[in-house]
């Protein structure tokens, strides 16, 4: 049987691993090469590297670091951040990157979802979406979760699975940063809606809030997290012996 | 050296990585003249069968690709490398493989359980036939240690050239072998520790 896979998420700028706390207060972490080779070694199942870089410069230095990790790390590495075109995919696929994961780019340019799964297939493109209750509806956020789209996260979701993307990363903004626990009713429709693979994200502060995670929704594929493996307050190898003994399968 | 064949397909960037990583002497080419002088050969693949067949042929380099697979060397097909193997694809259509080993490839789609996610994607078991000797492939590799898919349609129709299944609510090929030729549905370059074994072993043969 597949396992429950846990990934912790770097987000990188200008060279360094940054966490914000509802995408706002960022304050430097580790040095990212370093950084996912450890958790790779603790067992972490994958890896995301989220590219916050606005100018060009820091771009180039984002590529240098994926490169540098691609030749060391051998888990599946997802790259998010700055994706708006087929070279942008194209651009981080040479350089070592496994997915790709499309968010703000998507909403401007639907179809480049349908053009990547085209072109790389569906397993390399994963779509990425920040979601936050509004009048009582899940609606999509764009630009690292500060504008409001109007756009029906629920809908949205759906056809980005029809256009051909091959998983679902949903950021509750929400629950984000708050450490109280994902967001599982959110999570929840979102796994009613879709027969893809759907990683959850945003809230996990100790890990009773995975076991809780994959207990509540035993279809849900995936936890993401941060600052909480960051700053060391849940270890992945103790996360995983905890997930295991509560009969949760995962790799150790 | 081992030649890793190069027809225009797939992100193939942790593939060469691994295999220097775990000391192989490489070389990522589409010369003919390259890939009869290499020691061994690994056929990568990843995307859709009939579009990667369809530049297989265009390069040429399926002819030299079933040559080498049936000249004795080490040969190692990876993903849809080992797909492009079998007998015939039913993904999107019917098409030819290179019939280097029996077998069709088909969807999962009514094979796995209905509440089973496809793609199959993640960490998944490697189960070694009982009725078998490991093969030397996996060496250096346990039962039941993990190793990561990503794929949707699946080989069936080999068994008797299976080496290795997963399981995913139904019995899947992980791994076949014919001789010298071998080929894995997991992607050995994404599965840690265990992958670089699987790699290491190939090296050593």
């Amino acid at each position: 049987m597949i396992t429950k896979r846990i990934i912790p998420c770097l987000d990188v700028k200008d060279g360094r691993v940054v966490k914000g706390v509802n995408f706002k207060g960022l304050s430097d972490v580790s040095n990212p090469v370093d950084l996912a080779d450890y958790y790779s070694k603790c067992g972490a199942d994958e890896l995301v590297f989220y590219d916050i870089t606005a100018s060009a410069e820091g771009r180039g230095i984002f590529t240098d670091i994926l490169r540098d990790a691609a030749s060391k790390i051998f888990i599946p590495l997802t790259v998010g951040g700055g994706i708006n075109t087929l070279a942008d995919f194209d651009r981080v696929l040479k350089c070592g990157a496994d997915k790709v994961s499309v968010n703000s780019g998507s909403i401007k340019n639907p179809k480049i979802i349908e053009d990547a799964a085209k072109c790389y297939g569906s397993q390399c493109v994963v779509l990425s979406v920040d979601v936050k209750r509004v009048n009582g509806k899940f609606e999509v956020f764009s630009h690292g979760g500060r504008v409001a789209t109007g756009i029906d996260a629920l809908e949205w979701i759906k056809m980005g699975e029809s256009s051909g993307a091959g998983e679902i990363v949903v950021n509750s903004i929400d629950t984000d940063g708050v450490k109280q626990g994902f967001d599982l009713e959110m999570l929840k429709a979102v796994e009613e809606l879709v027969s893809i693979p759907v990683i959850a994200s945003g809230g996990a502060g100790c890990i009773e809030d995975f076991v809780t995670l994959f207990r509540e929704i035993p279809t849900i594929d995936a936890g993401l997290a941060a600052s909480i493996f960051h700053f060391g307050e849940v270890a992945i190898r103790d996360l995983k012996e905890n997930l295991l003994k509560n009969n949760i399968n995962v790799r150790l | 050296m081992i030649a890793i064949v190069d027809y225009g397909v797939g992100n193939i960037f942790s593939l060469c990585s691994s295999f220097k990583y775990i000391g192989a002497d490489i070389e990522l080419t589409s010369d003919v003249a390259t890939i009869k002088k290499a020691d061994k050969v690994i056929f990568p693949g990843v995307g859709a069968f009939r579009d990667a067949q369809n530049k297989l042929r265009a390069t040429g380099l399926d002819k030299v690709v079933i040559e080498e697979a049936k000249s004795g060397k080490p040969f190692l097909g990876i993903c849809l490398g080992m797909q492009m193997m079998l007998t015939k694809s039913f993904e999107f259509g019917e098409f030819d493989g290179l019939n280097i080993i029996p077998g069709n490839v088909v969807s999962m789609e009514g094979v796995v359980p209905s509440d089973y996610k496809i793609p199959h994607i993640g960490w998944n078991k490697l189960i070694f036939p009982k009725n078998k000797p490991k093969s030397p492939i996996f060496r250096y590799v346990n039962e039941g240690e993990h190793v990561y898919f990503v794929h949707s349609y699946y080989c069936t129709d080999c068994a008797p050239d299976t080496i290795a299944t997963t399981e995913y609510g139904a019995e899947l090929t992980a791994a076949i072998a014919r001789d010298n030729v071998f080929g894995v549905q997991f992607h050995p370059e994404k599965s840690g520790e265990v992958g670089l074994n699987i790699l290491r072993a190939f090296n050593e043969l």
